[in-house]
């Protein structure tokens, strides 16, 4: 067993870490029906309900409806993993064993990843159905769902960050963060047509990248310009990364 | 490495939370295949210290190492050396058995083939072999603990900790950790035992640290504390009459101090014999008689409370 250890500073012992937190959290966390529904019906009846009796293309709702979906879900569960190992007393537990801080945030960050990914399939999958829309350019899509998703799922960890062990106190950060910033993010209104003020606030948010990769990918115009958003969403993923590891180990060394 | 002596040397080990003092330059050592007990009255800083040797605190001052490596240097190479049976059971109760089980062997790193011999030995053991697909939500506190052992031991630990391992346990679920964990032991296996159990401690443990105030008070084998108390050897005595007034007792030669609940009093002194056959003459000369009077060495109890101070609070039961 030790011998595995002996080699602790290698990234392949860091990512075997990340892989078991992925894969405990998927069995925990992800694969319930009430995260599996909500990841799904919400994004949907959020912008259906925005949308409803507005003269728009149907077509044109699926891009802001893809964004949002991988907005929702890939930083849903996050926040809230481990405040409920918290509560549980798992979390104590966890970081006894011999698995780096990075490789816990790694994996939950992976977790994120996965699940919005995999869902934002749903409404891909549903608006080429159900509507005229069509996918003019995959490598767009791809870049903005699993950049996006990573770069949401970074920002989940970090507001999981605050030592608290009860859920709802950071379900509220969460939502405090999450719902302003998808009103400022394109995905609602394209970023153009926005008020002056919100087109200033809209570069500060992930989602308005993700958003804008998106869109080119179903055939719309970029607001920014084609090389800024992918690396934008990757600067973003570092910094909230780094974020979500300095505010958890500081907490942690607390014994919060 | 496995030939020194010490598998933890702790050193002016000490944690502060905002202006509070937990634990205040601990220095100690644990010996190879030794099984540890660590006593300490609620909040003398028994669980910090552990928490902080486990790698779940960071200690604000001082050092300590497990297996030779530091614990805040080489963090994650002194966790892989233990594994921390905690007293609230943390399992993930939406996991099964051999899923909780898997997931720490896994998060240790061992290899499948490792891990699913040592888990299905282990939970036979156990006596949890009939429930591994059942999730740890069914399970009552007992059976929790003994999945908790379970999923400690198949890491293949060094050392060992339990922190009140069978405190709110059945008998027989107290009995089968008990059991396990000193066959574990002679086997090499070193255990560092929180506990607040006082017969649990004696009997198991070949050293004892006991802890105040976040400090060590003694540390020595259970044996030598005893002797170390021998000035509190103690007469028993109780009246069915009036008790005498206390300083004619005090007066009685060899007897260092006294204490009293209700109609029972304690004489303290080295030699309880000579102690306990002045009373039955100094009986003898005044209008008392003797309920009961009976010699007492000091119970593991007794030398706990006398090293954290509580014994001069507390009366005599």
């Amino acid at each position: 067993m030790t011998a595995h250890i002996k080699n602790a500073q290698s990234w392949g012992y860091h990512a075997h870490g990340a892989f078991i937190i992925l894969k405990k959290n998927i069995l925990l966390y992800y694969l319930k029906p009430p995260v599996l529904i909500f990841g799904v019906l919400f994004p949907v009846f959020f912008f259906l309900a925005f949308k409803m009796g507005r003269p728009i293309a149907p077509e044109n709702i699926v891009p802001g409806m893809v964004a949002m979906a991988v907005w929702f879900t890939a930083s849903a569960v996050g926040p809230l993993v481990t405040p409920w190992e918290r509560r549980a007393k798992t979390y104590e537990r966890l970081i006894a064993t011999p698995v780096s801080l990075q490789a816990i945030l790694a994996g939950d960050v992976l977790s994120g990843l996965l699940f919005g990914a995999c869902l934002s399939v749903i409404p891909v999958i549903l608006g080429l159905i159900l509507t005229d829309a069509c996918i003019h350019n995959m490598v767009f899509l791809i870049m903005g769902i699993v950049l996006g998703a990573i770069s949401f799922s970074s920002l989940g960890v970090l507001l999981a960050a605050p030592p608290a062990s009860s859920p709802s106190n950071i379900m509220l950060l969460s939502n405090l963060v999450r719902l302003p910033l998808l009103f400022v993010s394109g995905i609602f209104l394209p970023i153009a047509e926005m008020p002056f003020w919100a087109r200033w606030v809209a570069p500060a948010s992930p989602l308005s990248y993700a958003g804008d990769l998106i869109r080119i990918s179903f055939g719309h115009e970029a607001y920014f310009p084609l090389w800024l958003s992918p690396l934008m969403l990757v600067f973003f993923t570092a910094v909230l990364m780094w974020g979500a590891y300095k505010f958890h180990r500081r907490w942690r060394a607390k014994g919060l | 490495m496995s030939g020194q002596a010490n598998i933890i040397e702790v050193k002016g080990l000490s944690k502060t939370f905002w202006k509070t003092v937990a634990v205040n330059q601990v220095s100690f050592a644990v010996r190879h295949g030794e099984l540890f007990g660590f006593l300490g009255p609620n909040g003398a800083g028994k669980t910090t210290t552990v928490r902080m040797l486990t790698g779940v605190l960071e200690p604000t001052e001082g050092t300590a190492t497990i297996q030779g490596h530091d614990i805040r240097s080489e963090a994650l190479l002194s966790r892989a050396h233990l594994a921390v049976v905690p007293e609230e059971a943390n399992v993930y109760l939406d996991l099964s058995l051999w899923q909780n089980i898997m997931l720490m062997a896994e998060l240790h790193g061992m290899g499948r083939k490792q891990r699913t011999h040592n888990a299905l030995e282990l939970l036979e053991s156990l006596g949890l072999a009939d429930r591994k697909h059942q999730k740890a939500r069914t399970l009552s506190k007992g059976l929790r603990q003994r999945l908790m052992l379970c999923a400690a031991l198949v890491t293949e630990p060094e050392i060992l900790f339990l922190d009140e391992p069978t405190s709110g346990l059945d008998v027989q679920s107290a009995r089968l950790i008990r059991r396990i964990v000193q066959e574990l032991n002679t086997k090499g296996l070193t255990v560092f035992l929180t506990t607040h159990n006082m017969e649990e401690a004696e009997k198991m443990c070949s050293r004892l640290a006991i802890i105040n105030n976040g400090q060590i008070s003694a540390i020595d084998s259970p044996r030598r504390l005893h002797s170390a108390m021998r000035c509190r050897q103690f007469v028993e005595v109780s009246f069915l009459s009036e008790p005498p007034p206390m300083s004619e007792l005090q007066s009685l030669s060899g007897v260092s101090s006294l204490d009293s609940a209700g109609n029972t009093i304690r004489l303290y002194t080295e030699k309880p014999g000579r102690t306990a056959a002045e009373i039955a003459l100094f009986a003898k000369s005044k209008p008392v008689e003797i309920e009961h009077l009976c010699t007492r060495k000091p119970s593991l109890e007794d030398v706990f409370l006398y090293f954290t101070g509580q014994n001069k609070k507390e009366p005599a039961q």
